[in-house]
């Protein structure tokens, strides 16, 4: 059994980056945080990079203001040396700053004020993964920190985070853009004079979906975009890499309902496929329950026995919330045996249903202490 | 009795795990009772409807997935956006031949995915497509249409296709489009219903979705509390209970009434659950009670063991029926 539980402590005393990865609303901000926070109390320096945190849980780690820069956590015990910084990313101003770093202050004021521009920069639906990717790429150049921790975005389907980066990357540098670069180039008027049938067919359809006015702005601010084009990709790519490397490992965060989980299997399934490195599985909002001796129907029965007896409500009322946390405890290690049986080699580690939500550090430390195991 | 008698397009929508692909199936087959014909459509390629109602992969096709109480039916319908910009361009354009070449170039691959609010266009006009389909040989019809849309934290943003093509096409085809879709999902026709559970994060965010959907004049539906849970301690037991304070000794003689082996650990850790539970059931009260502070029609669904199989479904829209809802 021991060499099925993630060793979450070796993980974070090992990695450089951890991904968090899973389905929407599986806990994946708050098992990123509660990471970072127990890897910078064992003494690492370490970074957060988190995409939509919840109001609370942003206040407690400090993250009140959006300027796209890691601040320290306050409250994190330094006693072994080390320090959280966490970030919140803004996509459309990590965009912005690509922008401002590739190309001169001119052309770059053009770029910043294209429609075109403002759009795909803060609502493609790709552009969030990408930035993400981005400001990681960023983050680990900049060389100051041990351990860099990212949580992903609530995507549409957990695969979208491998596959949006490449994806608008192609489409930046691709062979439609050079298509329509060629009219922009050819003094804009004349756009409609290209080369060959394929590319006036293509054109022509463009022209009908969008008409003429919304293909001329495209054009041109593909055109201004130009000089950044071959960097794209190649960042693209970059990334890409950095995420196979050997200190890189994705933690994969689900819960014990069936659609987490599928989504939790694809992603190990994609994950093995890359041959990228999986730490393994977290699983929150596991229900346990101490007295698990005392099975449902035992409890049910002695509740029934006490209720037509007309005796001892509190006893029996408790039994009943007993056979009930049995019942979601039995279903929880059902589903969980169900995965582990379809993929015997992930790593798995269980955290308990809490409560309420945690928004502070002392909630993330709990939830840090169950992932080591330790508590 | 029908809450919503004049909608005609019930849109789902709900933060991610609070069941709203299953509310939106239930739904579905509550609507198709009594003969009525519906349609299921979902729009972010991830096949639930297959998976709820144990069928393979749905094509891009309306197939038959389930019959109702009293002889109606669900078809149901996965909207791929591809699908749907190529049948566009044949209807439009009768341009369908021309898809591979579109392909080659990379045309489709930019107007469904990297095209600002291209995608949303293309999705949701095929869901009016379906929702305004007249007599004359357009396919199937349908007396009510059910989107299993994208989660509450994008929903606003998807509806409203108008803004989002804005920048895109000033003019032109594609915002004719938009402009139609906006003035179906605008009108009394639509109802955009919020899944939650009692929880603090997704009653936030169905407070949130509300407030962004009335400022885009999108028509509030209803909210549905899904995995309610019943207490079960008695109501004067529940605040002592919640502060830890259960009475230990009144649950050991139960226990030994009840012929179980009351030991201290096992009295402790039940006494444990009982505090948990009661503490659950406030939290569960203060959230119940920010929804009803909305002052929208709120229907509760049970958790049930498996919400997510068919028998689970008819339970779920049984009860739907049950409250008035349809």
């Amino acid at each position: 059994m021991a060499d099925r539980t993630l060793a979450v402590d070796k993980l974070l005393d090992e990695a450089q980056i951890i991904v968090c990865c899973g389905a929407g609303g599986v806990g994946k901000t708050t098992t990123a945080a509660a990471l970072a926070l127990r890897a910078a109390e064992r003494g690492r320096t370490v970074c957060v990079l988190t995409i939509d945190p919840a109001r609370r849980l942003a206040q407690s780690m400090g993250l009140t203001e959006l300027d796209n820069t890691p601040r320290a956590v306050k409250g994190v015990a330094a006693a072994k040396g080390g320090h959280l910084d966490a970030m919140m990313l803004d996509m459309k101003r990590t965009f912005d700053e690509i922008v401002l770093t590739h190309s001169d202050p001119e052309r770059a004021k053009q770029i910043l004020a294209n429609p075109f521009y403002v759009s795909l920069s803060s609502s493609f639906a790709g552009t969030q993964e990408y930035m993400a990717m981005e400001k990681l790429g960023q983050l680990k150049a900049e060389g100051r920190w041990d351990l860099i921790v990212v949580d992903t975005p609530p995507s549409r389907s957990a695969l979208d985070f491998l596959d949006a980066p490449q994806r608008l990357g192609r489409f930046l540098d691709g062979r439609m853009i050079r298509i329509l670069l060629a009219p922009a180039k050819a003094g804009g008027r004349a756009y409609l004079k290209v080369f060959t049938v394929g590319v006036k067919m293509f054109t022509d359809v463009l022209t009908k979906i969008l008409g003429a006015q919304a293909l001329k702005d495209l054009s041109l601010f593909v055109a201004s975009l130009e000089t950044m084009f071959g960097g794209f990709r190649e960042r693209a790519d970059q990334t890409y890499q950095l995420l196979k490397e050997p200190g890189t490992s994705f933690v994969v965060v689900a819960v014990p309902e069936r659609d987490a989980l599928r989504e939790a299997a694809y992603f190990v399934e994609r994950l093995e496929s890359e041959r990228m490195p999986l730490a393994g599985l977290v699983l929150n909002r596991v229900h346990t329950s101490p007295a698990n001796g005392l099975s449902v129907g035992r409890s049910v029965a002695a509740a029934e026995g006490l209720e037509s007896a007309g005796e001892q409500p509190i006893a029996a009322a408790v039994l009943r919330v007993h056979a009930e946390r049995m019942a979601l405890a039995t279903r929880d290690a059902r589903r969980a045996k169900q995965f582990s049986s379809a993929h015997p080699g992930v790593k798995v580690v269980n955290v308990a249903a809490q409560a309420g939500d945690v928004h502070d550090l002392a909630g993330l430390r709990k939830i840090g202490s169950e992932l080591a195991g330790t508590s | 009795m029908s809450e919503f008698p004049a909608v005609k397009l019930h849109v789902v929508s709900g933060k991610g795990g609070t069941g709203k692909t299953t509310v939106a199936a239930a739904l579905a087959l509550s609507l198709a009772a009594g003969g009525r014909q519906v349609l299921l459509t979902e729009v972010e390629g991830r096949q639930g409807i297959a998976q709820l109602f144990d069928t393979p992969p749905l094509p891009y096709e309306e197939r038959k997935v389930a019959v109702a109480r009293g002889g109606g039916e669900v078809y149901a319908l996965a909207i791929d956006p591809e699908q749907a910009l190529l049948e566009y361009l044949e209807q439009f354009y009768n341009l369908r031949r021309a898809g591979s070449m579109l392909k080659k170039l990379g045309a489709i691959d930019f107007a469904t995915t990297i095209a600002p609010g291209m995608r949303d266009v293309l999705l949701t006009g095929k869901v009016m497509e379906a929702t305004t389909r007249e007599r004359r040989g357009g396919g199937r019809l349908y007396d009510a249409v059910v989107l299993d849309a994208p989660p509450t934290g994008r929903i606003a943003r998807f509806l409203n296709v108008n803004t989002e093509v804005a920048a895109l096409a000033r003019m032109g085809p594609v915002r004719n489009q938009a402009d139609s879709v906006m003035r179906l999902l605008q009108s009394s026709k639509t109802a955009v219903h919020l899944v939650t559970v009692l929880e603090e994060m997704p009653v936030q965010e169905t407070i949130d979705g509300i407030a962004e959907l009335t400022a885009t004049d999108l028509p509030v539906g209803a909210v549905f509390v899904n995995m309610v849970r019943e207490p079960l301690l008695p109501e004067d037991a529940l605040e002592a209970a919640a502060q830890g304070k259960v009475d230990k000794p009144a649950l050991r003689r139960g226990l030994k009434a009840a012929g179980l082996d009351a030991d201290a650990p096992l009295v402790t850790a039940l006494a444990g659950e009982a505090t948990d539970h009661a503490g659950r059931v406030l939290l569960e009260r203060r959230e119940r009670a920010l929804l009803d502070d909305l002052h929208r029609p709120t229907y509760e669904l049970p958790l049930i063991d498996d919400a997510a199989d068919l028998s689970g479904l008819y339970e779920l829209a049984g009860r739907l029926h049950d409250t008035g809802m349809v």
